[in-house]
């Protein structure tokens, strides 16, 4: 790997573009291949199939084997609410790879005390997520309880390509959560809630939990609507 | 911190600019039930620090080895893993799976 690659890399990384690099594995040659322009390579429908499902692997043609390795951006995860599930939530989603921003208006809960080294925004999520930016790399989640922090922000995880939307509160919760997304105009079906796999949760940790095998599902699998 | 894909391109890249010589080791293709996916990578340097994971630990060291031979001449090579494999028996993998590890030298350093 010529060291050029790897600094292509970082900057694709930094910018956050999906690239990935083709190998010839006889002789060593390299290329890096954005996605933007997958579909004019000759290797174009596996490198597409690569960028959707997050999957690199070798591909033999009548040329000989080449290995696609998929950069896909890092996943990220946006919680909005400083809350004790948060916490728990944090040091799981770090170690599955997710770059962390949590979001919350209300500085008490927002601290670097409570959430030492991730993104902490204590500000309003309809006022930060613009400049955040909700992708297809990203998994949302909406913590707090308080329709006025969550909705708004909800309405926008709603209107974007994140792969996960997830919102804590009961059936009751949920449903009324959800007569008023329709009425602000968007439709509610993407939102996972009450939020994570029903495994029996109990306490912040185990909720954690839940909502990390539920992500990872959706991220890997899917969404079942 | 994690060992993520990215993380460890981060890493051969702090290594480079620190002006060690470089080989990365990457999984390409897996058969059975191996422990790191396709694209798992492990950084490592001439004098056999290593950082990432290829397999879980089953034969981080045989990569190595040949990596540092892979920076020593410049040449790629591919090595392949598993039951099937004479290797195997010395350096195999516990889990019964089969992996195929793409070795280069980091080049223009």
């Amino acid at each position: 790997m010529d060291v050029a690659v790897l600094d292509t890399l970082a900057k694709a990384r930094a910018d956050r573009l999906p690239v990935a690099v083709v190998t010839e594995i006889s002789s060593g040659a390299q290329e890096v291949v954005a996605h933007r322009y997958a579909g004019e390579h000759v290797l174009a429908e596996a490198l597409e199939n690569g960028f959707r499902f997050d999957k690199s692997g070798v591909v033999s043609t009548d040329k000989g084997e080449f290995f696609i390795h998929i950069h896909n951006p890092a996943l990220r995860l946006v919680i909005i609410g400083a809350v004790h599930i948060a916490q728990a939530l944090v040091p799981m989603a770090r170690s599955a790879g997710y770059d962390i921003t949590v979001i919350d208006p209300r500085g008490a809960f927002a601290t670097e005390d409570r959430f030492p080294d991730v993104t902490l925004c204590a500000d309003w999520p309809d006022e930060v997520l613009p400049t955040v930016g909700l992708d297809a790399r990203t998994g949302f989640l909406a913590l707090t309880h308080d329709p006025k922090v969550d909705d708004p922000a909800l309405i926008a995880a709603l209107q974007s390509e994140c792969f996960y939307i997830g919102a804590l509160g009961s059936r009751r919760t949920q449903a009324l959560r959800a007569e008023r997304m329709k009425q602000a105009g968007v439709n509610p079906s993407r939102i996972c809630g009450p939020v994570g796999l029903d495994i029996g949760a109990r306490g912040a940790p185990e909720i954690a939990i839940s909502i990390m095998a539920e992500m990872t599902k959706a991220l890997r699998l899917g969404v079942e609507k | 911190m994690n060992n993520s894909d990215a993380n460890l391109l981060a890493i051969a890249q702090d290594w480079v600019r620190g002006g060690r010589k470089v080989a990365l080791a990457t999984v390409i293709e897996t058969w059975g039930s191996a422990p790191q996916p396709v694209g798992s990578q492990l950084v490592i340097d001439a004098d056999g620090n290593f950082e990432g994971s290829v397999s879980g630990g089953c034969v981080e060291g045989a990569v190595v080895t040949e990596a540092q031979d892979a920076i020593e001449t410049g040449e790629g090579r591919v090595l392949a893993f598993g039951v099937a494999d004479e290797t195997a028996w010395e350096v195999g993998l516990a889990c019964g799976g089969k992996i195929r590890v793409y070795v280069e030298p980091v080049i223009g350093a």
